[in-house]
């Protein structure tokens, strides 16, 4: 072999070194358990949206929001200590790749749970934390009533939602015509509709909601009543980690089961004292049920505790009281004629 | 040694790749092209070819790739056009026109290509609606939806199209001075054209106005196509005119002189002496700036213009195949680029040869 010159040598080790970066960079996806990650980390990480009520930072750069509680009650279930998660956000067409890529443990970005979403991009999804359905913003001045009185409208939709799956069946189905401006940017979308450029925006009528209240004249719009769509917008892990699944489940049957039990962030004390066995079990007086699962017997207590139960989470970021005022509809206990049903603790 | 070099890469790349499959499995994606022939349930907002909801995902990308190529040509040859006159003002000696220019190009290359986008897309978005459209001359009307011009309208795309190329060839013919081939490509406008019509070709102006929610009729180009358009018209026309600029001064002062000595006027020294010799340093540069515009048409996802991105990141979406949409993206702009340069690059060859003959 010829001794190499210094040119050669360094060109062999410039391919060597992009080698090794290559291969260490694919190491971590092979590594582990996401669990073992997030306790390796200290932290979860959860990727959410940008819209007010359901995850925006406050004026302190704090993440506030209906997601963002469920965030926090995941980390006080596997940390017990509702600081220890880093909330980002990412588009809706970014995240279902970053969540795949493992840049993400969790997704709480209101993520509609379709056969797809499970079977294709190998998503698990937790419990439905927000019973949804596809609307349609417009403005009022167009006399515009119902879906079908659109025909040949211009719609705004965003990109990397079901959204833009719905409205072409909508319009498949009553055989009427639509074009469509497909728009990643948030803020974008939503000036398509202040400035004219389209008649409606179409999306989960949730967010449109909380579109309309940015924009420029909020009374000037109306979201039609008419529901496109089911939206079952469901918290998003990948497939491989059934533990992280179950922490997931139960962190969110936590708080639908004290709302159900009449157990409140201000009220739960006094059941500390309570002679009911089902409270017994889940406060965690009774640690039996802790510590056959390997969990803090006390996390339902340590969840409540820190941010309370489904139902204050949902009046404190986007209920009756709030800027965004939302009616409970599908999203109350059953025994009320809601959705929200969880299964027992025991 | 090189042999030791290719059996690590080969390694590598076959780690890489079982490790990737075996990621994929692990998450249940399957890998493949199979969905390319599967219904793709979205629409999409404009289309060269005919495209519905529920055509194939195939079909999809191809209008796609279409849109991409139409803003893309359409954008080189209006950059080149604008570029190469800001480049010719910048070295005016009008000096209110060459600062002018000089401020133009300082601002629109010192600035992010997105934020340029979303300033023209916020222009075009502020027109009015389509009740009120501006109709600055009869028959073009202007709003944020579009801007309409008035169509021909023809049962006979074939002959139309004869006359078309004709048309194109005159143009050509034109700009390069020949005469006879001028003359021919009008007689063979004329003759196409008369033949068409004797034989029952009907045609029609087509003219747009409201209906229902939006203006029908004629052409139309929507705003996120015209602000796309201008966008990257504007941003490449600046790096071009720099590089004209840049051409141009690199062409010895004594080229200038002796252009004069001769008796020509400074216009045509530019045409006949100093750009035919600038060229040969325009050329290889331009073809990057070609490439990038080309490129850059990619941020138009950001304003909902659905070129190749738009789609693909769609279909990566709904179907999950998110590698093999990556895949045909980065075949797509590859094959994209080498056309470009194969282009240019002949077209160089032609001006070197030139030179060389000299």
């Amino acid at each position: 072999m010829k001794p190499l010159s210094s040119a050669r040598m360094r060109h062999w080790l410039g391919a060597s070194a992009i080698l090794v970066a290559a291969v260490a960079t694919a190491l971590p996806a092979q590594a582990g358990s996401v669990l073992d990650a997030i306790n390796q980390r200290g932290k979860i990480k959860v990727g959410v949206g940008t819209s007010p009520g359901f995850f925006a930072p406050d004026s302190n750069g704090k993440w506030q929001g209906f997601f963002v509680d469920f965030g926090r009650a995941l980390a006080v279930t596997v940390f017990n200590d509702a600081a220890k998660v880093d909330f980002t956000s990412s588009s809706p067409q970014q995240r279902l790749p970053a969540l795949q890529a493992g840049e993400f443990d969790i997704l709480l970005s209101g993520v509609t749970e379709t056969i797809t979403r499970a079977f294709k991009l190998g998503f698990h999804f937790g419990p439905v934390i927000f019973y949804d359905g596809q609307g349609l913003l417009v403005k009022k001045s167009l006399g515009v009533t119902k879906g079908a009185d659109l025909d040949g409208a211009t719609i705004a939709i965003q990109a990397g939602t079901t959204g833009e799956l719905n409205i072409a069946d909508f319009f498949r189905k009553s055989g009427k015509t639509f074009k469509s401006v497909v728009i990643e940017d948030s803020r974008e979308f939503r000036n398509a509709l202040d400035s004219g450029r389209v008649d409606a925006l179409t999306q989960d009528s949730s967010d449109l909601a909380i579109q309309r209240t940015q924009l420029a004249r909020p009374d000037d719009y109306v979201l039609l009543p008419e529901r496109l769509s089911k939206e079952p917008l469901a918290p998003a892990i990948r497939w491989g980690d059934d533990r992280w699944l179950e922490i997931v489940n139960w962190t969110v049957y936590a708080t639908i089961e004290a709302e159900e039990l009449g157990i409140t962030e201000a009220n739960i004390d006094s059941f500390l004292d309570t002679s009911d066995p089902v409270v017994k079990r889940f406060l965690g007086i009774d640690k039996s049920l802790g510590e056959a699962i390997g969990l803090d017997p006390k996390f339902a207590y340590n969840i409540i505790k820190a941010v309370g139960n489904y139902g204050e989470i949902f009046e404190r970021n986007v209920g009756k009281n709030t800027k965004i005022g939302f009616d409970r509809g599908l999203n109350q206990p059953w025994s009320s004629g809601g959705l929200l049903y969880s299964p027992p603790f025991r | 040694m090189q042999c030791a070099l290719l059996v690590v890469i080969v390694l590598a790349v076959q780690y890489l790749g079982s490790n990737l499959a075996a990621n994929m499995k692990l998450v249940g994606i399957t890998p493949g092209f199979g969905f390319l022939n599967h219904a793709a349930n979205f629409q999409i907002g404009e289309s060269v070819i005919p495209y519905q909801a529920g055509d194939s995902y195939g079909r999809a990308i191809l209008v796609g790739l279409l849109n991409t190529v139409k803003v893309a040509v359409a954008g080189c040859i209006l950059a080149t056009i604008v570029g190469v006159a800001l480049g010719v003002a910048r070295l005016s000696t009008n000096p209110l026109l060459a600062w002018h220019v000089q401020a133009f190009v300082e601002v629109v290359r010192n600035t992010p290509l997105l934020l340029q986008l979303f300033f023209w897309n916020a222009v075009l978005h502020g027109l009015p609606g389509p009740r009120q459209a501006l109709s600055p001359v009869a028959g073009v009307l202007l709003s944020n939806r579009g801007v309409f011009v008035p169509g021909i309208e023809t049962d006979s795309p074939v002959i139309a199209g004869v006359v078309l190329v004709f048309a194109l060839a005159a143009v050509v013919f034109l700009a390069q001075g020949r005469r006879i081939g001028l003359a021919a490509s009008v007689a063979g406008l004329l003759g196409a054209g008369a033949w068409g019509l004797a034989h029952g070709a009907t045609v029609a102006l087509e003219l747009p106005r409201l209906r229902g929610f939006n203006i029908a009729g004629g052409l139309t180009l929507s705003p996120e196509f015209a602000a796309l358009l201008i966008g990257l018209v504007v941003n490449t026309s600046a790096s071009i005119a720099e590089t004209v600029r840049g051409g141009i001064v690199s062409v010895s002062a004594g080229q200038w002189e002796a252009g004069a000595a001769l008796g020509l006027k400074r216009l045509q020294i530019l045409r006949l002496i100093v750009l035919p010799q600038a060229l040969r340093v325009i050329i290889p540069v331009m073809t990057s700036s070609f490439l990038t515009l080309t490129k850059n048409s990619s941020l138009a996802v950001a304003i909902g213009y659905p070129e190749l991105v738009s789609v693909l990141n769609t279909t990566a979406n709904t179907t999950g195949q998110a590698l093999e949409t990556i895949f045909i993206m980065m075949v797509v702009y590859l094959t994209l680029s080498l056309t470009v340069s194969v282009f240019m690059n002949a077209y160089n060859r032609r001006w070197k040869l030139r030179e060389n003959a000299r």
